[in-house]
């Protein structure tokens, strides 16, 4: 083998590589936060909800769960222009982010609300709570408690997903990757270099994910 | 010339390149099935290195986006000489994407046989291969069953990732498709209809897999 590896560009497009990180990091966390809040509306929704409205989220959850990110994004971003929704790049990106995490973490959060005892809506009804603080305080956190792992390592399995965002040129890490390969033909280093970012990436997520569900959940523990 | 393209032409072409979707699924599913099983026996046998090697692959193709993957494996093999087909880097990256899943997969089945079961079988001289083979496995296989199928919808979803290094299937034809028609609403909804049809049926045998196993479960 004659090929000798080259990592000397680096110095050179630190800046490339950092916004596209910076952008990364953007997208997960917009799409982690209002991903989360959609899911927890249409778990509601699913599992307490207004009965008409259960197929609807039903079918959303479904359509997303069974068809690539890839063609979610395209759909948005090329698809949707023609119905006079025009939107950028990152816009489209976040969309889909918060819109495919909404679907899966509806189904991982729903499965949390139906594991709660029956007796705790009573208790909370007895201490005459209304619906929706029953909901919070005993249905809910106890429930985001319970599937707070699953719902960390499918924020940790998006964040991966958006290295597809490049493809409708959203100016994430992969892009980056792209276009310094673009300039300096090295392909191999290029996706080597932005491969180890993104491992380190998944492992600090998935540290500060850990860390948020212990300070969040950290009271209730005390409490029992 | 300008060519008219009907809803059936647009159909036609996308149900054609749907073909290679299926295959690179099934050749994945298969090669990742057989290098996850290679994978499980070292991450839950006795052998500190082959462990922490097992570990170490699992953590590396769960921690980084299977786009990279397929990126690193299309240069990557071109690296070494080999002239590389799209095809061949597809298959190769989405085979030890899926071994790696499914590995981690299984090691929770395996895992989840209670300790007795492995007590018991040692007590009636049974080798570890013989207590793989009479004892554990089997009942690891019927816990493994739907967790395995509702992955395999994950690897049909990850197909089309590969056409960014330009394998033409479903995703690309819906891509070269739009291109010539400038109906990107269009053929991407039928793009995505398709793959729900493909999907869909693994997604809820999964479901019912799982709750038939569960009341199995409950029975005794």
């Amino acid at each position: 083998m004659t090929y000798s590896f080259d990592f000397s560009w680096i110095g050179e497009y630190l800046p490339v590589l950092l916004k596209g990180v910076g952008i990364t990091v953007e997208l997960i966390l917009v799409g982690a936060f209002f991903g989360v809040a959609l899911g927890t509306l249409c778990a509601w929704i699913r599992a307490l909800g207004p009965l008409w409205l259960r197929p609807v989220v039903g079918a959303y959850v479904e359509m997303i769960r069974n068809t690539p990110f890839l063609i979610q994004l395209f759909f948005i971003f090329f698809g949707l222009p023609s119905l006079g929704f025009r939107m950028s790049e990152l816009q489209a990106a976040n969309l889909a982010m918060i819109v495919n995490l909404g679907a899966y973490s509806c189904e991982i959060i729903r499965a949390g609300i139906q594991a709660t005892p029956r007796g705790q809506f009573e208790a909370g009804a007895s201490l005459a709570m209304s619906p929706i603080q029953t909901f919070w305080h005993v249905v809910l956190i106890p429930s985001l408690q319970r599937i707070w792992p699953a719902l960390s390592s499918q924020i940790v399995i998006v964040m991966l997903g958006s290295a597809a965002v490049s493809q409708i040129a959203a100016e994430d890490l992969t892009f980056a990757a792209n276009f310094i390969q673009s300039r300096n033909f090295r392909a191999f280093e290029a996706y080597l270099v932005s491969t180890v970012i993104y491992l380190f990436l998944a492992i600090v997520l998935r540290q500060l994910l850990r860390g948020a569900g212990a300070l969040l959940f950290a009271k209730r523990r005390a409490a029992q | 010339m300008m060519m008219e393209f009907t809803t059936w032409d647009i159909l036609r072409n996308l149900l054609l390149a749907a073909r290679w979707t299926v295959l690179l699924s099934l050749v994945s599913f298969v090669g990742g099935s057989l290098v996850g099983l290679a994978i499980l026996f070292m991450r839950i046998g006795k052998n500190v290195w082959l462990k922490r090697f097992a570990q170490g692959y699992i953590e590396l193709f769960q921690g980084t986006p299977l786009l990279m993957q397929l990126f690193l494996a299309f240069f990557g093999l071109g690296l070494v000489g080999v002239d590389v087909p799209a095809w061949l880097a597809a298959a190769l990256a989405l085979t030890l994407w899926t071994a790696a899943f499914l590995a981690e997969i299984w090691r929770g089945c395996v895992e989840a046989i209670v300790r007795g079961q492995w007590e018991a079988s040692s007590s009636l001289a049974m080798g570890y291969v013989q207590q793989m083979r009479y004892v554990i496995l089997p009942q690891a296989l019927k816990i493994a069953v739907p967790p395995t199928v509702g992955f395999s919808v994950q690897v049909v979803k990850g197909t089309a990732l590969t056409s960014i290094i330009g394998f033409v299937e479903l995703s690309k034809a819906g891509t070269m498709v739009t291109n010539a028609t400038f109906q990107p609403f269009i053929v991407y909804g039928f793009v995505a209809l398709i793959y729900f049809a493909l999907c869909w049926p693994l997604s809820k045998s999964s479901q019912i897999l799982e709750r038939k196993l569960n009341v199995a479960h409950r029975n005794h």
